[in-house]
């Protein structure tokens, strides 16, 4: 059976005195070496040159925030659950009154930590989250020499408010769509709320 | 006046040590350069412009590095045997004669040769021979099965090489008729190149020198897929790099002596023709310069051929050197005897 157009069928057949020589064969090999010295070679020059990247590249995980600045993370577990490599860690805390600004929900991560030597960018954390609250981004792990500077918290996971990691190259357009719809108390801010009333869940 | 011959002839020994040991220095940049065009990469940029310090830093991390003498290796032996490497292949470029002797306008002359012994190509001889051993002592001083299996190789390897290498010479010397290189190198400047002459026995020559260095195709000693390093498994620092630079300078004095031997040293076509343009000085500087340009060339050959062919298997080099070689060299040998005997004044032999 023919799999491919490239397969080849191997003959045992005696060599011919050419072939025996080697040296066509190596006159070849040289030809074709020689050839090559003289192609533009296909190097990146990394730290000058970057290569370009997938527009789902999976890096550096960023926590976000709603379009009021607050954490959407709540805790929940459903991303170390659904880690693989077992490199999510979180401890979740109580919402306190006037902190509504702060945190979307009830509860939140007072500590996340993401070990970003067992992560292996699958991004199942990203598809397991209910809240929208983590992304993988283009944005490269550096490389450390400590294993404990490795393990990144919160501080280096949540976005900042005035400078926002742009996702939307991760989300479908179908998702963006829905992102539009304010009735839905997943896409409304905490100010969209008090506004609002309490009761207006339609959903 | 016996001072004076003592100090230039010092000098000329100091200068061929140090252009052998630049020049093979910048063969290791050289070998990593080509290797990358060759598979389509950039190859070492970072050292320098166009990474041309790379050297320096490869030389610099080499003397740095731990120096590590294992437990149960035998100290001395395992000392001596880069330094026999180094040492050895330092002193086989003594003999090559880098440019015709130059005559000043006062009548003195000046030879660039370090020693113009009758017997160069025996000297030449007798020094590789003596290279196995520094592979051969220190391989088997380590007490490392990896090393002693690499030694073996090395030793069966250079040793079966050397008859068929030897036999191509014979021929040579046949029609020179002399073993110094001087000589040699003098009859190519009447007669076509030795080349012309003897292309089997230059194919045979090339071959061998390339198993004489232990490069690849032949480089089954250090075959780093399957004995890790060979006989310089457990060698460190700069007794590693001792033996690393070492058939880099083999290289340079393998590829000198071809050039010598075989495409006319410093002697090119149509030399008489530019003196009078040139001045005698003239054309001797021009060849000097040119013997650099084949010796570079050959150099380029060794690690184009490097990067070209895999690394033959252990029966595949003893079938090729004991079934293949010597018989041709030894063919090459009785042709270049009958071709002698009948052609005598006609090839001017």
């Amino acid at each position: 059976m023919k799999l491919t157009n490239r397969s080849k069928v191997v003959s045992n057949k005696e060599m011919s005195i050419a072939e025996k020589l080697y040296l066509p064969g190596i006159a070849k090999g040289l030809a074709i070496t020689l050839k090559h010295s003289f192609q533009k070679p296909v190097t990146t020059k990394y730290p000058e040159q970057k290569r370009e990247f997938s527009p789902i590249y999976r890096g550096w995980h960023v926590l976000k925030r709603d379009e009021a600045g607050a954490e959407r993370c709540t805790a929940c577990g459903l991303c170390a659950v659904a880690c693989p490599a077992e490199a999510i860690t979180m401890e979740a805390a109580e919402r306190k009154k006037g902190e509504e600004h702060l945190y979307r929900e009830e509860k939140y991560a007072a500590v996340y930590e993401i070990n970003m030597l067992r992560c292996i960018f699958c991004g199942l954390c990203e598809e397991a989250c209910p809240k929208e609250a983590i992304f993988l981004t283009d944005r490269i792990v550096d490389a450390e020499m400590n294993r404990n500077t490795m393990i990144y918290g919160k501080d280096k996971l949540v976005e900042a408010i005035d400078n926002r990691v742009d996702v939307s190259k991760r989300q479908t357009p179908a998702v963006a769509e829905f992102k539009k719809d304010k009735f839905h108390t997943h896409n409304q801010t905490w100010q969209d709320r008090l506004n609002a009333g309490h009761d207006s869940d339609h959903h | 006046m016996l001072s004076t011959v003592l100090i230039y002839k010092a000098l000329i020994a100091l200068g061929v040590f140090a252009v052998s040991l630049v020049i093979a220095m910048y063969s290791t940049y050289g070998e990593r350069k080509i290797a990358a065009f060759i598979q389509d990469r950039v190859g070492p940029d970072r050292a320098g412009p166009w990474g041309i310090l790379q050297p320096l830093a490869d030389g610099g991390k080499m003397f740095l590095k731990e120096e590590l003498i294992p437990g149960i290796a035998n100290k001395w032996l395992f000392i001596l045997g880069p330094s026999i490497s180094m040492f050895v292949a330092n002193i086989s470029s003594v003999v090559i004669p880098w440019a015709r002797p130059m005559v000043m306008e006062d009548g003195s002359t000046f030879h660039f040769q370090v020693s113009d012994i009758n017997i160069g190509v025996l000297y030449v001889f007798g020094v590789v021979s003596i290279g196995v051993y520094g592979i051969m002592i220190g391989g088997w001083a380590s007490n490392n099965k990896y090393s002693l299996l690499g030694t073996l190789r090395a030793s069966s390897q250079m040793i079966s090489y050397e008859l068929a290498m030897g036999l191509s010479l014979v021929a040579l010397i046949m029609t020179t008729g002399s073993l110094s290189l001087n000589d040699i190198v003098e009859k190519q400047d009447a007669d076509f190149c030795n080349f012309v002459y003897q292309p089997l026995g230059f194919l045979i020559f090339i071959i061998c020198a390339f198993a004489e260095c232990n490069r690849a195709p032949f480089d089954l000693p250090e075959s780093e897929s399957e004995l890790v390093g060979g006989y310089h498994t457990e060698f460190t620092s700069m007794k590693l790099g001792f033996y690393l630079f070492a058939e880099y300078i083999n290289m340079f004095a393998s590829s000198a002596l071809m050039a010598t031997l075989y495409f006319g040293g410093y002697h090119f076509p149509f030399e008489n023709e530019l003196i009078p343009s040139l001045g005698e000085n003239g054309v001797r500087i021009l060849g000097f310069v040119l013997l650099m340009g084949k010796i570079i060339f050959f150099i380029f050959l060794f690690m184009w051929v490097r990067w070209t062919i895999p690394r033959f298997r252990y029966d595949q080099l003893m079938n090729l050197g004991w079934k293949s070689l010597l018989p041709l060299s030894i063919l090459n040998l009785v042709l270049t005897g009958i071709i002698m005997a009948f052609t005598e004044g006609w090839l001017k032999f």
